[in-house]
């Protein structure tokens, strides 16, 4: 039979666009079939529950407390509020582990390949116990084991009587603005101004002349110089509102929960082993003849890290880094198991429990940690365009 | 001419070997190096001694209560105590010999499938991934004459090794579907199988967890109430089989474009060429990953606690809230971080021995 | 089917897009059952696009391709037929590196062609002695060398039983000694009436054993003549200036 001239059904049969067309159709309906189904269902259930369905519930009484909260907030705002309140207690927990991880991690990185054997051996150990031990577990060691040995609010451990800490928590003096203090931060804006036009002038400079300058030392100076200076200049603009032990426990000043320092500590450590490996085969993936390159230019040690193998370990490096980042943040719901009060704890949890409203909040605590996964996925598409080697 | 004598070797000088020459090298080549060696010996003491002390020297290992415990170190008593708990949670006792033979059964697989040199790979991979499960099922659950034995009496390391093990193998299928549907040709495919990757591994594995024990029951017609473990399992392989396709991913892109040229060029179909070249090569670049993925699903395993399953962790937990035993969270939670640690450690040793067998064996 | 005119590929105005770009520019090409053709030009001219369009590993967009009276379309299971009638070897071979010399060389055959495994072994080998490399029959591919590997590549392609080779710059990757022993097998298969269209800097043997030297540029083809006279008498100024370059030194 000549196969160009076959009956049009098994032509479309086997013609390939139309083969994927029928597919995906196919797989389309059956989805959508899925989908209806289910939401039929939950439909249903929901009925027969006698549980309300809708976002209403965002705008009523919410009628409990919180224990660390960045906004305003007390038992009468709103639902809808305590989303934003264990949001935002989300984003500070992951700020300052992010924080602390990434410094904890570029030494224990550079710790792993330092001339130094005991060094060496002493950071390959900490990052093979904790990094093969679950974060769960580590959370629960820092708030069950280490942070009971702290002692009552009565025999609290004090610094300089402004600083205390016990089984309650860490206390710290909080600086209350005072008059003068507008005056005070627009003079600490002008010197970042000053410091980043002197940036500016010392490159071109450079360019130009070719002279150096000690930029970096000469803005720390200007930096540091202008807050204790400026402060006395401008009167004390700040007086600190310092904790005190009043009955049980200590009102005033800023009160670090307990929770918060668990979680934090726990994931630092835990999230920093798998930085010090970022780190660490980051540096080593720039080749030793960069190194031996540098050498033999004269380029000196210091110049030779900053100029040539940082510039290309970086490159290695920011998109794992950036997903441990997203990894920490999606690690820190695991405060509901210690009680601190992020979203799945607040959100999830309690307001839960309240409503009994599962598929609205799942999905409104999904959709944050969605959202902050796109947003990071999209830097990271951005960054590897930007900083891809141009090659053939 | 005179004939050319190479001179005799020196041995080299003591500062370039031996165990001078490896201190002076390693330990102490420049003022803050032999700094920072005394720093971290001295810190490394202060902190190693009162803790080995604490855990061997000063312990107490043997007793039945905490009277026992009076030498002011680790009490071990409260592990050894319950030990089969941690272990089995609420198995019953009579029955432990299933839980031992499953588990025996599976390090003969491991073994078998692990280790080179032993022959006939194939068979043992297509019983561990048939036969085994049947059997482990059976002897778990029970049924076929075999006492039944439900989920919400499991619990210990045997749970947590359960839920690690199916959703591992579960979700190798599903990842391969969905790193191919996530190449293919077809844009309602990719976008789906995106969709599904992207969603699973973008959300924390607790909020899947609270949407399988608390959102899944309305799913169904009824809402039926299913069995708990099986919610988590549901859950659980779902967030892997995420992971497990981005790992089948970085597989397939390792593969060089001529290997799939070569296959449409001699004419194979789309399946053959997948099955016949492409995933028979790209599993074996995989199979780090995967024990990668392993490692972090049994350190996950743990966040099951949270919607109220008893494994190890959990077991533990409840030991601690004992009246009788209070006091003792460092020894119990030390105890759990021990054994995961033994299992994650050697796993994460075996997958960089295969890394490295990788790196050398394509070469000639 | 189209033995009347003795064609076994057709071209006819054929057109190929890379997004904007326009790689192939009214292709058209006749080979004869058994003609050897020598395709040359600078890098990025279109002719390893247009070798692969005819087992269509790259679509073209416009005119007809007709392998051996069959026209490739849109239609999977002639895609299938063109495959199993066209050989091809490529720049990097393309082996397979999980599987042995022998079983490249049996895949095809037997998942493809359904041939029995004996019989697809035997066959193999037959040509494995043909490109003179039977003894590393069991060798993995990673463990021969360029030149034993892109002969293994010929000999798995010759157990297809194809009608017509195609060489994708089959000599680019390896080293110069390595480059005779696969050009003879090339010369070889030449002589035994293969059609072969083969893309190559080869100048010697594309003297030697071809029966037309097409030179393409920025996707047309330029000029197509009997060695001699490409050689000797070039027609167009651009292609004189290719000559110059290749075998100028």
């Amino acid at each position: 039979m000549n196969p160009n001239n076959r009956n049009g059904l098994s032509r479309l049969f086997y013609n390939p666009t139309a083969r994927s067309l029928f597919f995906q159709a196919l797989i389309l309906g059956l989805l959508l079939y899925f989908v209806m189904t289910i939401v039929g269902n939950v439909m249903t259930n929901l009925h027969q529950r006698g549980i309300s369905t809708g976002f209403g519930f965002l705008s009523q009484p919410a009628g409990f407390g919180i224990s660390q909260t960045l906004i305003e907030y007390n038992e009468t705002f709103s639902f809808g509020r305590t989303f934003f309140v264990g949001l935002l207690n989300t984003l500070l927990v992951s700020f300052l582990g992010v924080i602390a991880a990434t410094f904890l991690g570029v030494i224990i990185g550079i710790s792993r390949i330092s001339p130094n054997w005991m060094l060496r051996k002493i950071s390959m150990v900490y990052v093979e116990i904790l990094r093969n031990i679950p974060l769960l577990l580590q959370i629960f060691f820092w708030y069950y084991v280490v942070l009971q040995t702290l002692p009552r609010p009565r025999d609290s451990l004090s610094f300089g009587e402004s600083i205390f800490i016990n089984i309650r928590g860490v206390f710290l003096p909080k600086p209350v603005p005072d008059a003068g203090f507008s005056f005070y931060v627009a003079l600490l804006v002008a010197s970042v101004v000053a410091v980043v036009a002197l940036t500016i002038w010392a490159k071109r400079r450079m360019r130009d002349t070719g002279q150096q300058f000690p930029v970096f030392w000469t803005s720390i100076a200007i930096l540091l110089g202008t807050a204790v200076i400026g402060f006395f200049i401008t009167g004390r603009p700040m007086v600190l509102d310092y904790p005190e032990l009043r009955g049980l426990n200590f009102r005033g000043g800023i009160t670090i929960l307990p929770e918060l320092i668990a979680l934090w500590f726990a994931l630092t450590i835990y999230t920093s082993t798998y930085i010090g490996e970022i780190v660490r085969s980051g540096i080593e993936s720039v080749s030793h003849g960069q190194t031996e390159a540098c050498r033999a230019l004269g380029i000196n040690e210091g110049q030779r890290m900053k100029l040539v193998i940082l510039p290309q370990a970086m490159r290695v490096m920011i998109p794992p880094m950036t997903s441990q980042y997203l990894n920490l943040t999606k690690n820190s719901s695991l405060a509901t198991a210690i009680g601190y009060p992020d979203l799945v704890s607040v959100f999830a949890g309690t307001t839960l429990n309240q409503t009994g409203q599962a598929i609205e909040i799942i999905s409104m605590t999904m959709m944050v940690y969605l959202t902050i996964s796109i947003l990071v996925s999209m830097f990271m598409n951005w960054f590897n365009r930007r900083v891809a080697l141009v090659e053939r | 001419m005179s004939e050319f004598i190479p001179k005799p070797a020196r041995p080299a000088p003591a500062t370039e070997i031996g165990v001078i020459g490896w201190a002076r090298k390693n330990l102490f080549s420049s003022i803050p190096n032999a700094a920072i060696t005394l720093l971290t010996v001295y810190v490394l003491w202060s902190v190693l001694v009162p803790f080995l002390s604490w855990a061997f020297v000063n312990a107490d290992w043997v007793g039945s209560t905490r009277a026992d415990c009076t030498s002011g170190g680790a009490c071990w008593v409260f592990i050894s105590v319950r030990f089969n708990l941690f272990m089995y949670g609420f198995y019953p006792e009579d029955s432990y010999w299933r839980p031992n033979l499953t588990f025996i059964l599976l390090i003969g697989f491991l073994i078998w499938l692990s280790i080179p040199r032993i022959p006939f790979k194939k068979i043992g991979a297509i019983l561990a991934l048939t036969v085994y499960p049947v059997l482990a099922y059976v002897l778990l659950y029970g049924g076929f004459g075999l006492e039944v034995i439900p989920t919400h009496r499991w619990g210990g390391l045997m749970l947590t090794l359960v839920l690690a093990l199916i959703g591992i193998v579960v979700a190798i299928p599903i990842g391969v579907i969905l790193a191919l549907g996530r190449r293919s040709e077809m844009p309602v495919v990719r976008m789906v199988c995106v969709i599904f990757i992207e969603f699973w591994r973008g959300v924390p594995l607790i909020t899947i967890l609270f949407m399988a024990s608390v959102m899944l029951p309305l799913f169904f017609v009824g809402g039926t109430d299913a069995d708990k473990l099986m919610r988590a399992l549901i859950g659980i392989v779902m967030f892997q089989s995420a992971y497990m396709a981005e790992v089948v991913r970085g597989g397939l892109q390792a593969l060089s474009k001529g290997q799939f040229e070569g296959a449409d060029a001699l004419g194979l179909s789309y399946w053959q060429k997948m099955f016949l070249v492409v995933l028979p090569q790209a599993m074996k670049i995989m199979i780090p990953g995967i024990v990668n993925t392993l490692i972090s699903l049994f350190k996950d395993t743990s966040l099951i606690v949270i919607i109220g399953l008893l494994d190890i962790l959990g077991m533990v937990g409840q030991a601690l809230a004992d009246p009788a035993w209070l006091g003792y969270p460092a020894e119990g939670y030390l105890f759990v971080a021990f054994t995961f640690w033994i299992f994650c450690f050697s796993m994460s040793r075996y997958s960089i021995y295969l890394e490295n067998k990788l790196n050398t064996g394509h070469k000639r | 089917m189209t033995q009347e005119t003795g064609n076994i590929i057709t071209l006819k105005n054929v057109n190929k897009w890379y997004g904007e770009f326009h790689v192939l520019k009214d292709i058209n090409l006749d080979v004869k059952m058994g003609e050897k053709i020598v395709i040359c030009g600078p890098s990025g001219s279109g002719k390893s696009t247009m070798i692969r369009c005819i087992n269509h590993l790259e679509e073209h967009q416009e005119g007809d391709i007709i392998v051996d009276g069959v026209i490739l379309n849109n239609d999977l299971k002639n895609i299938g037929k063109i495959r199993k009638e066209v050989g091809m070897v490529f720049q990097h071979f393309n082996l397979f590196p999980h599987l042995t010399v022998l079983q490249n060389c049996t895949l095809a055959p037997i998942w493809v062609k359904k041939m029995p495994q004996k019989e697809a072994e035997k066959i193999a080998m037959k040509f494995l002695e043909r490109v003179k490399i039977p003894d590393q029959a069991n060798k993995f591919p990673g463990q021969l060398s360029g030149g034993q590997q892109q002969r293994v590549a010929i000999a798995r392609s010759l157990c297809m039983n194809p009608r017509v080779m195609l060489f994708d710059e089959p000599t680019s990757a390896l080293d110069p000694e390595m480059i005779k022993e696969v050009l003879d097998v090339m010369v070889e298969l030449a002589g035994e009436g293969m059609t072969m269209l083969c893309v190559t800097h080869e100048m010697g043997f594309a003297k030697k054993v071809a029966d037309r030297v097409i030179f393409m540029d920025a996707g047309q083809i330029i000029e197509e003549n009997e060695p001699e006279s490409f050689f000797n008498n070039p027609q167009s100024e651009r292609t004189k200036l290719f000559l110059s370059q290749v075998l100028g030194h």
